[in-house]
C-alpha cells in the first residue's frame, strides 16, 4: 500500500459533524394521479442537490426518447419496472435528502382509493403529511381521503401544497377558496398544524425557492417549514412506556450475572434510581443502570435503544413492559380500535388472527365490527357487518393475552398494532386502539 | 456517565443508530436461525458494528456468511479476520465451487461469478436452513431497492415479488414465514451513503484498506478504473498505468472499478462525496450497468 501523507479534511470534518447532528423528519406525501407529486419529489431532490449526475442523466435520456419537452422529475422516483410502464406509482417508495439542519426521509405514496393501505403504511411513521392538488381542479374526494387518513394515523403536521399554480395565472383567488374550503373541512379532523402553500413542482416556484409569480403569498416556502417545523415536541417525556424487546444474558465468565433488559423506549425518560413496575406481573422494581451499548448513561428517552438493569431480581421476558407504578397502562384483552383492512378477503366478525403489539404476539377475535368509516364524506355505516380491502372501521377485539396499550391518541408506539393472517403469515390489518379494557 | 440531553433531542444518526439496533434485537428475538450476509464491504461492517451495540455484552446470537467467489481482495479478507476475531464470531463461508459441486449453481462459462453469487447464497441459506439473512442493503442505493421492505419476504425459491410486499407499519415487523422461505432483513434501509461514511467516521470503524486513497496500476475499460491482477490484463490499446485511486464499493475484483481520489482519510471521503456528482452503483458495479431495471431483475432473483 502506498504510505501517504495524512490530509485531514476540514470540510469533511465539518459535512461529518452536519450528519450526525442534524435532526430527523419523516414525511408522507399524497395526491391524486397526475397531481405532481412525482415531480414535486423529484424537485425537492434536484434543488436541494441531492441527484446524483449519472441519476439525472438517465432521466434526461428517458425524458428525450420518450420525445417529451422537458426532463421529466417523476422518473427519479417511479421505481419499479411495472410502475414505469403503467406511469404510476404503485407501492410505498422511500426517499433521502438532506440540508444542513435535517435530514429528510419522504415515503412517497400512491394516491388511488385502492391503494389506501400503501398511504396508511407510509404515514404510519410520518411526522407530517404533504398532501398535493391540482390548482386546476381544488379539493377533490380523493384529497380529503388523503387528509382523513393523515389524521386518523395522527401525523401531527399537515401540508397543503397547491401544485400548478402556473396553470391557473397564479391567481390569488384561487389559492384562497382552495385554502377556505380545506380549513373548513379539517375542523372535522384532528389537524394540530396546518400549512397551505402554493406552489409550481415544475418550475420550483415556492418549492425551494420563493417565487415572485406569487407576491400575494407571505408563508413559507415548501422546504423552509420543512426545514423549520417543530416536530421534537410530539414525542411524549412523560408516560414511561418501555416494551421490553429482547433479554442479553452473556453466560460468559467475565459478565456473569450480567441481564439487560434492551429495548426502545416508547415513552417519557428512563434513569437510574427511577421505581419502575414491570407489567403484566405488577411485581416492581428500582433502575440500577441505564446503558447504551458499554456505556454508562444518565438518562434513556424515546426512540432511544437501550438497556436496562434492574436492582431486584425480578422475572422480565420480551412482551413485558417497564412503566411507572402511578403512570402505567392497564393490562386489556378487550381492544377498542380503528383498523384499515389490507387484504382481499374481508375481516368479518369471529375472524381470528395473530396480533403484534409492542414486542407482544398473541391472538385475537373480531367481537365486532361497530362500523365502517366512509373516509371520504366520514359517514360511519353501522349496519357494514364486514371491512373489505381498504375500507376502515371500529372494531372490537379480544385477545387471548393482555395488550399493555395505550389510546393511539396518546401514543402512537403503545398504542398501535397489526394483525397477521394466521394461514398465508400475511400482514392483513393496521389498528389504532381508541381504548383498552 | 455520558452527559444528560437537556433537550432530549436525538440527532438523525442516533435515530437512525435506534432503529437498526430494534430490528437487530427484534429478528434475534423472533427467528429461528438468524445469519449475517457478510460481504467485507463498509454496509455489512457497519452492520456487524451496529449489532455489537445491540447485543453487548453477549456476543452475536447469529453467525456471518460469507460468499467467497475466490475474487476477493486480501484487504478486504484481513479487515474481515481482525472483526471476526475482536467479536468472537462465528463464521459460514460458502464457495461458488463448492455451490457448483452441490448443484446449486451452473458454471456455462457465461456467467459471471458475481452473478454465481445468488444461487451460492441461496445454496448456503437453505444447507444451513437460516431462516432470517441481514443485508446491508439501503434504500437510497437505487431505484428498486427504494419501496422494498425492512423485512423482505422470499418465498421458496428465494425470490423477491416486488408487487406483492406484506405492509409494514410504525416499528412492527411481521417475521412470519413457512418452511423453506426466509426473510431477507436491511437494517441500513434507511441509511444514506453519507449517513454510513459519518457513523465509520465518528465510530472509528475499522473499514478495509482499499476504502483509502493509494496508489494502484489500473485500466481504463468501458468507462470504468480495473484494478489490474490476474483476471484483469491490458488488451487491445489499453494502457496500464499507475494512479492515486480508492473503491467506493467492495465486490468481486474483476467487476469492481475504482475511483480516481486523494481521500486517504475518513473526513476526506466524507468531503469527496458531500460534493460527489455519481452514485455508488453508476460509478463502479459493471454489473449494475446493463440495463436500468438491472437491479429488479437480479433482486428477483434472490440476489442481496
Ligand atoms: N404545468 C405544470 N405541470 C406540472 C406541475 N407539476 C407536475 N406537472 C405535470 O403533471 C404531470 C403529472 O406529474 P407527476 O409528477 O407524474 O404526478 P403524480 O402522478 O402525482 O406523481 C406531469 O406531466 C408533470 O410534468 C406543475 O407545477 N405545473
Ligand atoms: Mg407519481
Amino acid at each position: 500500500m502506498a504510505s501517504t501523507p495524512q490530509t485531514q479534511s476540514s470540510a469533511g470534518e465539518e459535512a461529518a459533524a452536519v450528519t450526525e447532528n442534524a435532526d430527523l423528519l419523516r414525511f408522507a406525501t399524497a395526491g391524486s394521479v397526475d397531481d405532481g407529486k412525482s415531480t414535486l419529489i423529484g424537485r425537492l431532490l434536484l434543488d436541494s442537490k441531492s441527484i446524483f449526475e449519472d441519476q439525472l442523466e438517465a432521466v434526461e435520456s428517458t425524458s428525450q426518447s420518450k420525445g417529451y419537452d422537458y426532463t421529466d422529475l417523476a422518473l427519479l422516483t417511479d421505481g419499479l419496472r411495472s410502475e414505469r410502464e403503467q406511469g404510476i406509482t404503485i407501492d410505498v417508495a422511500y426517499r433521502y435528502f438532506a440540508t444542513p439542519n435535517r435530514k429528510f426521509i419522504i415515503a412517497d405514496t400512491p394516491g388511488h382509493i385502492q391503494y389506501t393501505r400503501n398511504m396508511v403504511t407510509g404515514a404510519s411513521t410520518a411526522d407530517l403529511g404533504l398532501v398535493l392538488v391540482d390548482a386546476r381542479q381544488g379539493l377533490t374526494e380523493q384529497s380529503r381521503r388523503h387528509a382523513v387518513l393523515l389524521s386518523l394515523l395522527r401525523v401531527p403536521h399537515l401540508v397543503l401544497a397547491i401544485n400548478k399554480m402556473d396553470l391557473v395565472d397564479w391567481s390569488e383567488e384561487v389559492y384562497e377558496k382552495i385554502h377556505r374550503e380545506f380549513t373548513q373541512f379539517a375542523t372535522k379532523l384532528n389537524i394540530p398544524d396546518l400549512e397551505v402553500i402554493p406552489i409550481s413542482a415544475l418550475q420550483g416556484d415556492n418549492v425551494v425557492n420563493r417565487s415572485e409569480n406569487t407576491p400575494w403569498y407571505s408563508g413559507p416556502t415548501l422546504m423552509h417549514h420543512l426545514e423549520h417545523v417543530h416536530v421534537a415536541s410530539d414525542r411524549d417525556l412523560v408516560d414511561t412506556r418501555f416494551p421490553v424487546q429482547y433479554v442479553i444474558r452473556p453466560k460468559s465468565d467475565q459478565y456473569h450475572d450480567f441481564r439487560g433488559y434492551a429495548g426502545q423506549v416508547a415513552g417519557g425518560v428512563l434513569k437510574k434510581g427511577d421505581e419502575v413496575v414491570v407489567l403484566p406481573s405488577g411485581m416492581t422494581s428500582t433502575i440500577s443502570k441505564v446503558e447504551l451499548f458499554d456505556t454508562e448513561i444518565a438518562e434513556a428517552f424515546p426512540p432511544m435503544s437501550v438497556t436496562i438493569h434492574l436492582e431486584d431480581d425480578v422475572d422480565v421476558s420480551r412482551g413485558d413492559m417497564i412503566a411507572r407504578p402511578k403512570n402505567a397502562p392497564k393490562p386489556s384483552q378487550d381492544i377498542d380500535a380503528m383498523i384499515c383492512w389490507m387484504t382481499n378477503e374481508p375481516l368479518k366478525p369471529r375472524q381470528k388472527l395473530a396480533i403484534k403489539h409492542t414486542t407482544r404476539t398473541g391472538r385475537a377475535m373480531v367481537k365486532d365490527i361497530q362500523y365502517r368509516l366512509d373516509v371520504n364524506s366520514l359517514h360511519r355505516d353501522q349496519e357494514a357487518g364486514e371491512l373489505g380491502l381498504n375500507e376502515i372501521g371500529r372494531v372490537q377485539l379480544r385477545t387471548t393475552v393482555p395488550l399493555l396499550c395505550d389510546p393511539y391518541s396518546k401514543n402512537r408506539t403503545t398504542g398501535s398494532f397489526i394483525l397477521i393472517d394466521e394461514a398465508t403469515g400475511v400482514t392483513v390489518g393496521a389498528g389504532m386502539i381508541n381504548s383498552g379494557s | 456517565m455520558t452527559n444528560t440531553h437537556v433537550d432530549y433531542q436525538l440527532s438523525q444518526l442516533d435515530q437512525l443508530e435506534a432503529e437498526s439496533i430494534h430490528i437487530f434485537r427484534e429478528v434475534a428475538a423472533e427467528f429461528e436461525k438468524p445469519v449475517l450476509m457478510f460481504s467485507g464491504g463498509k454496509d455489512s461492517i457497519v452492520m456487524l458494528r451496529l449489532a455489537e451495540k445491540a447485543f453487548f455484552p453477549a456476543k452475536l446470537p447469529f453467525p456471518l456468511l460469507q460468499v467467497d467467489t475466490g475474487l476477493d481482495f486480501d484487504e478486504v479478507l484481513s479487515t474481515r479476520d481482525s472483526w471476526v476475531e475482536r467479536l468472537g464470531a462465528r463464521m459460514v463461508i460458502a464457495t461458488i465451487d463448492e455451490a457448483i459441486k452441490a448443484g446449486h449453481v451452473v458454471d456455462d462459462g457465461k456467467t459471471s461469478r458475481n452473478r454465481m453469487q445468488i444461487g451460492t447464497l441461496l445454496g448456503a441459506i437453505e444447507e444451513n436452513g437460516f431462516t432470517a439473512a441481514f443485508g446491508g442493503g439501503r434504500r437510497d442505493e437505487e431505484k428498486a431497492r427504494a419501496k422494498e421492505r425492512v423485512y423482505s419476504h422470499r418465498d421458496d425459491f428465494g425470490q423477491w415479488d416486488p408487487k406483492n410486499q406484506r405492509p409494514e407499519l410504525w416499528s412492527l415487523y411481521n417475521g412470519r414465514i413457512h418452511a423453506g422461505e426466509h426473510m431477507r432483513i436491511f437494517p441500513l434501509s434507511n441509511w444514506t451513503e453519507l449517513d454510513i461514511w459519518s457513523y465509520i467516521h465518528r465510530e472509528q470503524i475499522e473499514i478495509p484498506s482499499i476504502y483509502f486513497a493509494h496508489e494502484r496500476e489500473v485500466i481504463e475499460r468501458d468507462g470504468m478504473l480495473l484494478s489490474v491482477g490476474p483476471e484483469i490484463q491490458p488488451k487491445g490499446g489499453e494502457k496500464v498505468e499507475t494512479r492515486m485511486v480508492r473503491f467506493r464499493t467492495v465486490g468481486d475484483r474483476t467487476q469492481t472499478g475504482c475511483v480516481e481520489s486523494e481521500a486517504t482519510d475518513t473526513a476526506s471521503i466524507i468531503e469527496e462525496i458531500a460534493v460527489a456528482r455519481v452514485t455508488e452503483r453508476g460509478a463502479t458495479r459493471g454489473d449494475d450497468r446493463f440495463s436500468e431495471a438491472a437491479m429488479e431483475d437480479r433482486k428477483k432473483e434472490g440476489y442481496f
